[in-house]
């Protein structure tokens, strides 16, 4: 791949006391789809108004298409087309109109700016309500009508800060499709901020996991969920009957199922053990347990889909990792 | 990109002519315009009615029975100066009160930073789009009361009353672009609209209705006793008229009222040795306006610290969505 179209060194941003963002360094190359996941509140759209120039990181350096953002911010805003998080419009203007405006801002001439904003409706499916006030858009519709808002300029990229949040699944899978092609057939590299796994898993070439300000990893969609399944796809648990035996704590019963494979992590609480694993072998543990003298007076399994390990991602359990 | 090399429009003139769109035709101005023209129309039938008893000739005033127009009133309902001034500011305010948060709210602020413009393009379209407005109301109301003075009287104006209604129009610009960049300040300072406007017209309210009592109550607490002397009186009455000079509806008085009476030839209190030997004649226009340029200053210079206090939390501001 070639040099990178997006990319931030070192990039801090403090409020106060708080840091929204911890020395992150990202690369984006051209012509890829970047998803960035990560729950709210955790430097997302932080990261999003410095690569726009609309805010000041506290260290480090910030460029796009080879321009700093931070002290260049004009020239940025020629090149990336920018969907905040809940667009809003003029709501008295008509579709068009406000794509006109957009347009005209961005220092095309009426009438071409005209023919542009209709060729792009006509290609986010708005064609039939382009004269119809934005006021009376759905949500959707309004969402479609900021990613032609977005494009008009001619982008050589595109960030969309949560473009899915409110929309029926329907119109998430258009708006996807939408995205996937543009990036497909007008090689514009995308940046997707996203909370929801299914939508990045769906259409990113590549996802960074955001979490408190950190990128804790990076990586194409397998790579990562290979990273994300080798941790904990099973939480088995288990109640052991001490009364014959010698009391067992979590390093015991860690010792002693050292032969089985597969076990991840062992934890104790409230009188039953926890085991993590990566594939099912509870009758193996159960096995062991009672060839050791011991009795099971409870065993559960529980398997874990994508979305719990990716809340577990988020919720820190990769400390130990 | 095929971008054909046209001539580049300028994004400025854009967002102004889209400001000044938006606000000719929102509802809020129109009902204010409504409500000014109105009162004009008032104040002018007042004006009118019995001006040919105003104008009976014999003191140096009545050469400019034209400027009377502006300040006469048979007393049924206020004259067009004390109605601008009373009006005025809720003009202003109304036009600047939901400028930036309205826009801030909608989320369309954000999708407009992203855009390659300056980010004060937009608070400088809103504010001068606002100013373009004004001036084009006050010019054109001025002329109208001209018009129908012109129609009613028969006598045209002479070229001094011309210039001085032409400053006057000016200067009602400026003190409705006062308020207006008070309200233009509260609006960024607020997110909410409804606090942004209760803001300004409590501002408002407390000048035009409490300020004097309260000055009142301070020069009473404060009034010398009766045996004081000549100059003890007048430093007195120059303290007194200057705290009523901290409310910029004062201003705008002693402003106007120097201009469409050229015989006002002093906003303060005049010795008896002063006025000795004063020819009873008017001022030219020059001496009038050299009379108040203090208080036309102090309006610009409000003016504009409003602008810059807005224009700086503006800047400083991080824009978020919503």
């Amino acid at each position: 791949m070639d040099s990178p179209v997006i990319q931030l060194n070192g990039v801090t941003k403090k409020y106060g006391d708080f840091t929204a963002v911890n020395g992150l360094e990202l690369s984006v190359y051209a012509g890829e789809i970047f998803g960035l996941l990560g729950p709210n509140g955790a430097g997302k759209s932080t990261t999003i108004l410095m690569i726009m120039g609309l805010t000041e990181p506290s260290f480090g350096v910030v460029n796009v298409c080879g321009v700093d953002s931070t002290s260049q911010p004009i020239e940025v805003k020629k090149k990336v087309g920018y969907l905040p998080e809940d667009v809003g419009f003029y709501d008295d203007l008509s579709g068009l109109d406000n794509l006109i405006y957009t347009a005209r801002l961005n220092g095309l001439e009426y009438g071409l700016a005209k023919e542009k904003a209709n060729e792009l409706l006509d290609r986010v499916g708005l064609a039939n309500d382009k004269n119809k006030k934005a006021g009376k858009y759905s949500k959707g519709m309004r969402q479609r009508l900021g990613l032609a808002d977005v494009l008009i300029k001619n982008p050589q990229v595109i960030i969309l800060d949560e473009p899915t949040t409110g929309i029926d699944p329907k119109g998430v899978q258009e708006l996807l499709s939408l995205i996937k092609k543009l990036s497909t057939e007008h090689h514009i590299t995308v940046l997707f901020s996203s909370h929801n796994l299914h939508q990045v898993q769906q259409v990113c070439d590549r996802v960074g996991i955001f979490v408190e300000g950190k990128l804790l990893a990076e990586g194409n969609v397998k790579e990562l969920s290979q990273k994300l399944f080798t941790h904990g796809m099973f939480l088995i648990e288990l109640g052991v009957d001490h009364s014959n035996a010698t009391p067992l704590d979590a390093e015991g019963l860690e010792k002693l199922l050292k032969p089985i494979k597969g076990i991840q992590k062992v934890t104790a609480s409230q009188g039953r053990f926890q085991i993590e694993c990566s594939s099912d072998i509870s009758s193996s543990i159960a096995k062991a347990l009672i060839e050791a003298k011991y009795e099971l007076n409870f065993l559960s399994k529980k398997e874990y889909g994508l979305d719990a390990i990716y809340n577990r991602y988020f919720e820190g359990g990769l400390n130990d990792e | 990109m095929n971008r054909i090399a046209t001539k580049q429009v300028k994004p400025f003139g854009i967002m102004m002519r889209k400001e000044i769109s938006d606000t000719v035709k929102s509802w809020k101005f129109i009902i204010m315009l409504a409500l000014v023209l109105l009162t004009c129309m008032g104040s002018l039938y007042a004006a009118l009615d019995d001006f040919s008893a105003a104008i009976k000739g014999g003191s140096a005033d009545d050469d400019f029975f034209f400027l009377k127009l502006y300040t006469h009133s048979n007393g049924t309902l206020p004259s067009f100066l004390v109605f601008i001034n009373f009006l005025g500011p809720l003009l202003g305010i109304s036009m600047g009160f939901d400028s930036i948060n309205t826009e801030h709210n909608k989320g369309t602020l954000s999708r407009l930073l992203a855009q390659p413009i300056y980010r004060d393009y937009i608070l400088n379209a809103k504010f001068l789009a606002a100013l373009a407005v004004l001036s084009y109301l006050f010019v054109a109301l001025s002329l109208l009361v001209l018009g129908f003075g012109l129609i009613f009287i028969g006598i045209p104006p002479t070229v001094d009353e011309l210039l001085r209604i032409i400053v006057f129009s000016l200067v009602n610009t400026i003190y409705v672009g006062f308020w207006l960049n008070l309200s233009i300040l509260f609006s960024v300072k607020f997110r909410q609209t409804a606090t942004s406007a209760l803001a300004g017209i409590s501002i408002w309210l407390f000048f035009t209705i409490f300020y004097s009592m309260i000055v009142n109550l301070i020069a009473k607490g404060l009034a010398p006793v009766r045996f004081v002397s000549e100059s003890q009186m007048a430093e007195f009455q120059l303290f007194v008229q200057n705290l009523m000079r901290l409310n910029p509806g004062q201003l705008f008085d002693d402003i106007c009222t120097t201009l469409l009476r050229p015989t006002v030839r002093s906003l303060g209190p005049l010795t008896t040795e002063q006025t000795i030997g004063a020819i009873p004649s008017h001022l030219p226009l020059g001496q009038s306006l050299m009379l108040v340029w203090p208080q036309l200053l102090t309006l610009i210079g409000g003016t504009l610290l409003f602008f810059v206090i807005a224009y700086t939390m503006f800047m400083r501001r991080e824009i978020r969505s919503r």
